[in-house]
């Protein structure tokens, strides 16, 4: 067994650490000019409340052992893919904000899809790291779509196309890192745009609102009033922040209401217009450093599994802040996927900070053996 | 265990992990481009998109220019309303709050379906007007509303406040909503706005750019809700011109009530400047039906009533101006000088070219002195045999016939001369010389309004000394728009065609004649004891003598009889011109503009005596008055600001209790005489507003 001694705190990741709860600061303070005239006001304390809660949550998960919790995880897996059918069910399923994706615990909401995230990453590590690095075979291949795939589909049924979305790069870093060859890759990609085009004309899985999301980011001033009001508006907001922003507290169009939900999905827009190019940049490098850091840390860890945990985690927060931020300024449709770390939220909260407590957990065993 | 033995050793390749930062790079990279594209490239136009989101900009409408009399006496006031508008441009579903809007505002539903109709082609962000004169509880429906109904919006007018009976009404016109028609087609409408209040008929028309001023806007800022969270910048209307008219109240006032319910029109003129003192049509109507949106039924009615209620007769009718053409044709035999030495002897009419022309009576010798008063057909159809078509035309059409004076008054009728070329241009056949026998005493094809007639007679007192009337004071507009208005409503205007002093006085001497009582004088019942009033009386048929025997219609084919006085005979200071249409005999209009005549005599007469008015008993009739108070809304707030409720009413107030005292305490509460404030009165509570107190 591994020595104990190594596992002090001394080894924990100290700088990617305040560099996150710089991000934090940021995101309260955002959070707190974003609803300062709103009836939600008081939500910048609550995430407080949360990040307090997930550091707590994060040191705790540092402790456990990563290998217990690979050994461990297919029994999570089979719980949450449980989990994500019973939401499904209208007795047990609460509904909320169009869609059904809580169970009901006593006081508390429970969402079964974003724990699904972490179980996910760590599925699919033990999964790739399992097959050692071999070459894979289109078997490996299928068993790794079955695995994400199915949970996927339960999201997408909730409706959660957001949640459902981030799944995905989880199955692409796996395959990535684990071994797929350039002729598999390619023959998947081709297959992948046939079903996707496949999927989109026949209407079944995606609802017309999703579809209307993701294609009105196209031309937002063919339907301003629709979901092209929310892009046009996110827009406005980003452009008119100019170079240095318009202060804090003094965005037109975030305390005017005219940019949706601008302490949640659309933070980012609030903090362009506030702060401008400088502050967007600003985050943007924050973001990048955390990245980095996360890529070093999959690089020093001492075996396989470990790197593979660290960089599902870096192709999830990669993903989410791409599409998110991209969304913000026009380049990608609606999803409802929340920006880690600065976005309103418990969930994310949570699901970022155990990541990151994972992400701890392999760097601080990374001298073992 | 989950792992065998030969896993551990094994790393992901660094090469791969490169290029995932490598990717990673490329996103960071690609965001922070389009950043760049948004926040620096496009800065400027999304600032301007940004603050066309937040900023609205709320027209403060001027109010119009108020309405005076000669003497500086209000006639045309203005009072503070609430208007509601509808705009789409929110992001909203207007179309499902229609049946709660129709119901706060109580409006019917298809008709406002209809409205939105109207407009759907129109930009979202164009304000649709629908429904004016906001009631107190109406406006308390869409203060309660703002957050479900974003799309109403209230704004604050002035709206015009006229004479309840019609008084001047024809002189004064109306103002309404600008219609689509003349936003297309009329230029003078061009810069116009759907829903902006012009002047549609009268002074209100003519003068439409002096009345309107300069609206102002203030810069208000919204949120996403279209709530007002607080202003910017206010540019102040400027309030339209008040205006001067050249209306004597008092003369006016005589004229409406000595017309009566008459069918017909009045008109008094100085024919020394062209001052309208009084201007009379009847049947009248009430330009406060037109402020509003005016009812259809109410519509339909004035369009459809065969008296014409909306046409001002006084320069809009056109009729055969009878015996009272006579003058000119005295003017142009004398002045020709034929009418001098010409003697008929009246045997009740006589035979030209064939035909009969029948006269009035058996006047015996007739001429030129004794044929005015006589109103002798038989001595001017000799005088228009004699003269011929050619030279009455150039007389009649040099002093105004058959062309508009020029007044400044919106569709004013030309009138018609007929003559030879005439009925070559329009009819390409020759001229009947006994149609000239007709012509000789104002039948035929001879058309005037009684403006032409109070001009020309008015002219040929005054020594042939002719004017352009107006009703407005000149002095107070700038020169080129004075010269705007004469190119806008061309016609005769001032000219002076000088009449041989002999003739001038033969003639004046004849009119004097006409209300001096005697043998066959035709309005001597119009005779004014003391006053110096000469005229000239009309009668024209409006058929045939023989198809008046055949037919049985009543009044409707009763004459049309005409009276034109001025008084003194010669060099006048008034001029009257009464019609009465379809009315009895010619010496009825001449007792008429005797009342007129002397109630203009008396006033001139009390002002060089300085003396007092004649005592006139009190009228009963409340008078209307508009009035705009405050009252404290609520405790004083501790930053010294407090609520106000701004009030504005129209009351009906007794004239007998209208003494400056107790208007003042107006708002006080208590028990009043109960004619004070009648139950009528109509309190408009405006919105609450926060104002400052010192």
């Amino acid at each position: 067994m591994p020595m104990r001694r190594f596992l002090s705190f001394r080894d924990f990741d100290w700088g990617l650490l305040v560099v996150v709860l710089v991000l934090c600061a940021i995101s309260v303070a955002e959070i707190y000019s974003a609803t300062l005239l709103t009836k939600f006001h008081g939500f910048h304390s609550r995430q407080i409340l949360w990040i307090c809660g997930g550091m707590i949550a994060m040191f705790v998960l540092s402790r456990v052992d990563y290998h217990r919790l690979l050994d461990f995880v297919p029994w999570a897996y089979g719980f949450f893919l449980l989990g994500l059918a019973a939401v499904l069910i209208p007795g047990i399923g609460h509904k909320a904000l169009g869609g059904r994706r809580w169970i009901k615990l006593g006081p508390m909401l429970f969402q079964p899809s974003e724990w699904m995230k972490l179980v996910l990453i760590l599925m699919v590590a033990r999964y790739f790291a399992n097959l050692g690095g071999r070459r894979l075979t289109w078997g490996d291949i299928g068993k790794a779509f079955a695995m994400v795939g199915i949970p996927m589909l339960l999201v997408l049924k909730e409706p959660d196309l957001g949640t459902a979305l981030t799944y995905a790069p989880v199955l692409v870093a796996g395959l990535f890192l684990g071994g797929i060859n350039l002729r598999q890759s390619l023959i998947l990609l081709t297959v992948g745009l046939v079903l996707g085009a496949g999927a989109w004309s026949s209407g079944k899985l995606l609802k017309p609102y999703q579809k209307a999301r993701l294609t009105s980011f196209i031309n937002p001033d063919e339907d301003p009033k629709g979901s092209g009001y929310q892009v046009r508006q996110s827009l406005i907001a980003v452009g008119s922040g100019g170079i240095w922003g318009k202060g804090a507290a003094k965005g037109t169009q975030t305390q005017g209401y005219f940019l949706p939900i601008p302490y949640t999905d659309f933070i980012f827009a609030a903090f362009g217009e506030e702060h401008g190019f400088v502050g967007a940049i600003f985050v943007l490098l924050l973001y990048f450093f955390i990245l980095m850091r996360l890529i070093q840390n999959a690089q020093t860890a001492s075996d396989l599994p470990g790197s593979l945990i660290i960089m599902g985690v870096v192709a999830v927060l990669t993903f989410q802040i791409a599409v998110n931020v991209g969304m913000v300024i026009g380049f990608m449709p609606v999803t409802g996927i929340p920006l880690p770390l600065m976005s309103y939220g418990g969930s994310s909260v949570l699901f970022t900070f155990l990541a990151l407590g994972v992400v701890m957990n392999v760097r601080m065993r990374r001298f073992v053996n | 265990m989950y792992l065998d033995r030969a896993t551990r050793g094994e790393k992901i390749s660094g090469a791969k992990l490169t290029a995932v930062q490598y990717g990673i790079l490329l996103m960071m990279l690609a965001l922070a481009a389009g950043l760049w594209r948004l926040q620096v490239l496009g800065a400027d136009n999304f600032r301007v998109l940004a603050e066309q989101n937040r900023i609205r900009k709320v027209p403060l409408l001027a109010p119009r220019g108020k309405l005076f009399d000669r003497e500086n006496r209000l006639i045309v006031d203005n009072y503070p309303s609430v208007s509601c508008f509808l705009v789409r441009e929110q992001n909203h579903n207007v179309d499902a709050d229609l049946p709660m809007i129709a119901n706060g505002l109580h409006l019917d539903l298809d008709q406002l379906r209809a409205q939105l109709n109207h407009y759907r082609a129109a930009p979202g962000y164009q304000p649709i007007p629908i429904k004016q004169e906001v009631t107190p509880d109406e406006q308390a429906f869409i203060e309660a509303h703002r957050n479900e109904l974003p799309e109403l919006e209230t704004i604050d007018v002035e709206r015009r406040l006229y004479p309840r009976d019609g008084f001047a009404a024809h002189l004064i016109g109306y103002v309404g909503e600008v219609s689509e028609d003349m936003l297309n087609n009329d230029m003078r409408y061009a810069a116009y706005e759907p829903g902006d209040v012009v002047g549609r008929a009268g002074v209100e028309e003519t003068y439409d750019q002096v009345l309107r001023g300069q609206d102002g806007s203030r810069d208000v800022i919204v949120d996403s809700h279209g709530r007002e969270v607080g202003y910017l910048r206010t540019q102040h209307s400027t309030p339209g011109q008040d205006l001067r008219l050249t209306i004597d109240n008092d003369l006016q006032r005589a004229a409406e009530l000595a017309l009566g319910d008459r069918n017909g029109a009045i008109v008094a003129m100085d024919p020394r400047n062209g001052d309208i003192l009084a201007m009379v049509s009847r049947p009248s109507f009430d330009p406060n039906l037109f402020t509003v949106r005016i009812d259809r039924t109410e519509w339909n009615k004035l369009i459809t009533d065969p008296d014409h209620p909306l046409l001002n007769k006084a320069i809009q009718a056109q009729l055969a101006p009878g015996s009272t053409f006579k003058i000119l044709m005295s003017v142009a035999g004398l002045q020709e000088g034929i009418a001098q030495d010409l003697h008929v002897n009246c045997s009740g009419g006589a035979n030209f070219y064939g035909r009969f022309f029948a006269c009035d009576a058996r006047h015996g010798a007739v001429d030129i002195h004794n044929a005015i008063p006589y109103s002798c057909d038989t001595f001017y159809y000799t005088l228009a045999d004699k003269l011929g078509i050619d030279r009455i035309a150039k007389y009649a059409t040099a002093f105004g016939f058959g062309q508009k004076t020029g007044i400044d008054l919106p569709s004013e009728q030309a009138g018609m001369m007929p003559s030879a070329q005439w009925a070559m241009k329009n009819y390409h056949r020759k001229w009947y010389a006994g149609e000239t026998i007709s012509v000789g005493i104002g039948q035929g094809a001879i058309e005037a309004t009684p403006l032409q007639l109070a001009r020309i007679i008015g002219g040929i007192a005054s020594g042939g000394h002719m004017v352009r009337p107006h009703v407005v004071m000149p002095d107070q507009l700038p020169a080129d728009f004075r010269h705007a208005i004469e190119d806008t409503y061309p016609g005769t205007g001032k000219v002076d065609l000088p009449i041989d002093a002999a003739n001038w006085q033969i003639i004046t001497d004849g009119m004097a004649q006409v209300t001096e009582p005697g043998a066959f004088h035709t309005a001597g019942s119009a005779h004014l004891e003391g006053i110096d009033l000469a005229g000239k009386t009309g009668t024209a048929q409006v058929m045939s003598h023989e198809a008046l025997g055949r037919t049985d219609k009543g009044s409707s084919t009763n004459p049309n009889v005409w009276f034109v006085g001025v008084t003194p005979r010669r060099n006048p200071e008034l001029v009257v011109a009464v019609l009465w249409q379809h009315g009895e005999f010619s010496y009825y209009p001449a007792r008429i503009g005797a009342k007129v005549v002397a109630a203009y005599v008396e006033k001139q007469r009390r002002i060089a005596h300085n003396l007092a008015p004649t005592k006139q008993a009190a009228p009963d009739k409340p008078a209307e008055v508009g009035a705009v108070w405050t009252t404290p809304d609520g405790p004083r707030k501790p930053d010294g600001t407090q609520s106000a409720r701004l009030h504005a009413g129209r009351f009906f107030v007794a004239p007998a209790d209208s003494d400056a005292a107790r208007l003042t305490a107006q708002p006080a509460p208590g028990p009043r005489p109960a004619q004070a404030v009648s139950p009528s009165q109509l309190g408009v509570a405006l919105p609450v507003r926060r104002i400052r107190l010192p």
